[in-house]
């Protein structure tokens, strides 16, 4: 069975959340508006801490090539990277972003980083999730917040949010009503989990990593024959280029509906690259092209509604800018956000660039944050949904009165 | 098979009470307290008052049917699917009856035969489920397991066994894990699910007036089971006319039909015109005939014979403290099982006290029963849709539950649970669990509050270095020490 002909259903979860609420969009008066914006926001989560100096390369810093070593970007050699100016370069894995960015369609907000300054991946997602100043005591998250605070009877507060996948993102948690739907199939983990789990069977308990190593053995060679992409067996463990995909095209298929939820959540897992993270090509390329290929689908299966959408995707920190003595990199600080989408004002990547000479680094490893990635969330809140500054300083994202909204984002 | 390469030596007191003994620790529970008293912590267990039962009162448990009825919701069922396939069979001789526009109502569909069984057994598995998620800490739901796969029953023998496996259970196995042997072999015995699953209504004595009448004879198979696998033991001494021998004695035992004619349909029921008359011998001992008493002094004889001792002994010793357990353990425990007259808690106390239960590394592998449920404990309600979920877990992970393979159980040894496609499936479950639980806290936290200061430097880091808290805890779940015990 092809997962691609499969209809989304919502799972049993999301109805007992939202009390049938689904079943009342039949009912309720076709939407529009006077300007005929229909504006619509994804965010996705990367969890893991995503590399942005290998996403979006500086290779016109002469400092990059020497700090990120082999798995620099390059504009030349067998795979060279995408320019997106004079200074920029997109990891050659994202071909569809570069097309959208060529087309104004897609952008770039470089040398970001939330508040949050220690290198924890839990404590990073929480505060990246939550929208508070710091880790702890998160129960609901500030995409949610920010639905809870769009004027009752609004179209978008009426038609609730997404969270797409077995578990809803703690982004989108909270009070106000989400559907959830995931790929329906048995979740099978990705390749991280599995290599994690044997590294510590190696070192702690060889029978179980022998049985283990056969059992994955068996069940790669089961899938073998069927390495396209497309006829994979559908993996729900969103830390594969497969399952970011399905899990996108189901999530753009249940938003272009006229009364399809306009806020979406989504959580990629797999981006903590410490070891043989590759660069044009290998396991973060690999990641990529899932990413690349879930903003893909959402160009495609949201059809007319991709001129009103922004897509949004976040991590909680970036990577060293040195490479560490595995070929990857450990938990950083600066990294980028990307946005995507007919909404985006796009052509660019926004940076006040910190340099990369080793007293720039921030405590002289990682790429200094000059950008807060609140402030691109609020500027796209802002614009899309009409947020003021001051629920977005004290609702949205507690106590942080002082980050002022990226303005200009949208079209 | 090989252990574990560094296990500490002796294991930790708290994950021996919870894990060995237990079902696993949960958020709440304090291993310092357990650690600090861990004889005790379990035997406080022992001393509940009905802590092996499932709690009657407990509202969610009302719906629950004793065999009797759930046996006879089986029967009904089992008409009605008859009654369909009979009339689907008549309507397709029959010409079309769209044709006849006086009989339209006729072509409605049927609806289609609830699955009453499936139902029943769901009921059964949720409140079983229920149970062992709240037992602290769970020794005794252990017990119920232990026993309840040492008198198993499967239901995919028949729809009657799946819709009464669970009653089977609380009838013939709980009310005496704590109690005396011969009485749960008794009840065992005499319970219609065991006579049905082991095939003694067809078995007739010859010489009885049934037999000679129809011609047919014995089915040797419950005599054999009760033998090899319930009381003495393959290899003990027992001879092929011995078991014949049994047979006999136990024909008459069975479970009266939907008819009625024995008896309340379902229910155990004594027929003598099925029984084999007269005297028998039975390991050098004269049973002289006497109905139904006769094969009740045999069960209550071999109950207490030496080789009956050592097999549960052996069996205890091998499921509580190592797939090869030591020789002394086992000695004492059938030693305890001989002067106590099988007092069953006699045997758990002596499992307590056991010094090789506190010195013996932690290396045998959760069952996937004990796997799920631990699992279950540690991440608390989730969004998943139980029981099916769980049910499913263990019908993957090779052990269906109340559906062993053959009547011997399910393996109690660790390399038949730790396979290739065992390891690679209990990944996929422990992802799924991590990834469907809505509430994570923090991996780092749920590491020190279940598994405690006795983790090892490289689980510790490795959950540490997760990148995501799902990924934190499918760790966590993975870790050797989350799967051994």
């Amino acid at each position: 069975m092809s997962l691609l002909c499969e209809t989304p259903s919502l799972s049993r979860r999301a109805m007992l959340m939202t009390g049938g609420a689904l079943f009342a969009w039949a009912f309720l008066p076709r939407f529009a508006r006077a300007d005929n914006r229909d504006p619509r926001l994804i965010v996705i989560v990367l969890r893991g801490a995503l590399d942005g100096l290998s996403t979006v390369g500086p290779v016109g810093d002469p400092d990059y090539a020497g700090l990120h070593g082999d798995i620099a970007l390059s504009l030349s050699g067998a795979n060279p990277a995408l320019p997106l100016d004079g200074f920029f370069a997109v990891n050659p894995a994202m071909p569809v972003f570069a097309r959208l960015f060529k087309s104004g369609q897609a952008a770039v907000v470089h040398a970001a980083a939330t508040g949050y300054r220690d290198r924890s991946h839990f404590d990073g997602q929480d505060v990246l999730e939550s929208g508070l100043p710091g880790p702890g005591n998160a129960a609901t998250g500030w995409l949610n917040r920010a639905l809870a605070n769009l004027p009752a009877g609004d179209r978008i507060t009426k038609a609730g949010g997404l969270a797409v996948g077995p578990s809803t993102p703690l982004v989108i948690r909270g009070a106000a009503p989400v559907l959830g739907w995931a790929p329906q199939a048995l979740p099978t983990p990705g390749d991280a989990l599995a290599e994690r789990v044997l590294d510590l069977y190696n070192h702690r308990d060889p029978v179980l990593a022998a049985a283990l190593q056969k059992g994955l053995d068996a069940d790669r060679m089961a899938m073998g024959d069927q390495l396209d992409g497309k006829a994979m067996k559908p993996k729900g463990g969103l830390d594969n280029a497969a399952g970011m995909r399905q899990s996108a095209q189901g999530a753009a298929r249940l938003m272009a509906a006229d009364d399809g939820p306009r806020i979406a959540a989504l959580a990629f897992d797999g981006w903590d690259t410490h070891v043989n993270e590759g660069g044009a090509t290998g396991r973060l390329a690999n990641l990529l092209g899932g990413l690349d290929g879930a903003f893909e689908e959402f160009e495609q299966g949201l059809g007319a509604r991709w001129k009103d959408t922004a897509v949004v995707a976040i991590t909680e920190f970036g990577r060293t800018a040195r490479i560490n003595g595995t070929v990857g990199t450990d938990h950083g600080t600066g990294t980028v956000v990307l946005l995507a989408g007919g909404a985006i004002k796009g052509g660019r990547v926004i940076a006040d660039w910190p340099g990369l000479k080793p007293a720039q680094l921030y405590e002289q490893r990682d790429l200094a944050p000059t950008s807060d990635v609140r402030a691109v969330l609020k500027g796209l809140l802002a614009d899309q949904f009409g947020l003021s500054a001051a629920v977005l300083g004290d609702k949205v994202f507690p106590e942080s009165a002082t980050v002022k909204p990226m303005r200009d984002l949208v079209v | 098979m090989a252990a574990p390469v560094s296990n500490p030596v002796p294991p930790d007191k708290a994950l021996v009470a919870l894990n060995r003994f237990g079902l696993g620790a949960r958020p709440g529970d304090e291993l310092g307290k357990v650690a600090a008293d861990p004889r005790g912590y379990l035997k406080a267990e022992l001393k509940q008052q009905d802590i092996a039962l499932i709690p009657p009162d407990d509202p969610r448990n009302a719906g629950l049917l004793d065999s009797t009825a759930a046996i006879q919701a089986s029967m009904a069922a089992a008409m009605e699917r008859k009654t369909a396939r009979d009339e689907k069979a008549a309507a397709a001789m029959q010409p079309t009856a769209a044709a006849d526009p006086a009989g339209p109502a006729e072509t409605k569909p049927k609806p289609s035969v609830p699955r009453v069984e499936a139902d029943i057994y769901r009921d059964e598995a949720q409140a079983r489920f229920d149970k062992a998620l709240a037992a602290t800490p769970g020794f005794v739901e252990r017990l119920v397991g232990f026993w309840s796969n040492h008198f198993c029953v499967s239901a995919a023998k028949a729809p009657v066994v799946r819709a009464s496996a669970g009653a089977f259970e609380r009838e013939a196995i709980r009310p005496f894990v704590l109690g005396r042997f011969a009485d749960m072999l008794l009840a065992v015995e005499h319970h219609p699910t065991m006579l049905f699953y082991l095939d003694n209504q067809q078995s007739i004595g010859p010489d009885s007036r049934a037999g000679k009448r129809r011609g047919r004879g014995l089915n040797e198979n419950l005599a054999r089971e009760i033998l090899e696998l319930h009381t003495l033991g393959v290899g003990s001494g027992y001879v092929q006319a011995d078991v014949t021998s049994f047979a006999g004695m136990l024909t008459g035992w069975t479970m009266a039909g939907r008819e009625g004619r024995l008896g309340e349909p379902g229910t155990f029921v004594f027929n003598a015109n099925t029984h084999q008359p007269g005297g028998a011998m039975l390991l050098g001992k004269a049973y002289p005939g006497a109905g139904m008493g006769q094969a009740e002094a045999a069960l209550n004889d071999i109950a207490r014979h030496p080789a009956t001792a050592q097999h549960i002994a052996t069996k205890l010793a091998r499921h509580f403290i190592a797939d090869d357990p030591p020789p002394q353990s086992v000695a004492r425990l059938a030693s305890v099982f001989t002067k106590s007259d099988g007092d069953l808690r006699a045997m758990a106390l002596a499992l307590i006290d056991m010094p090789e239960a506190w010195s013996t590394p932690l290396a045998k592998l959760r069952s996937p029963f004990d796997y799920v449920v631990a699992l279950r404990r540690a991440i608390g309600p989730s969004a998943g849709n139980e029981p099916q979920r769980s049910l499913r877990w263990l019908a993957v992970s090779g052990e269906p539950l109340w559906q062993p393979p053959g009547p011997n159980g399910f393996p109690d040894r660790a390399d038949a649970w730790a396979s290739a496609e065992g390891m690679k499936t209990r990944l996929d479950i422990a992802w799924q669990a991590a990834r469907q639980a809505d509430d994570i806290g923090n991996p780092n936290d749920m590491l020190a509050s279940l598994i405690g200061t006795s983790v090892s430097a490289e689980t510790s880091q490795a959950i540490s270095r997760a990148e995501s808290k799902q990924q934190g805890l499918a760790l966590l779940l993975m870790a050797p020490e989350f799967q051994r015990r």
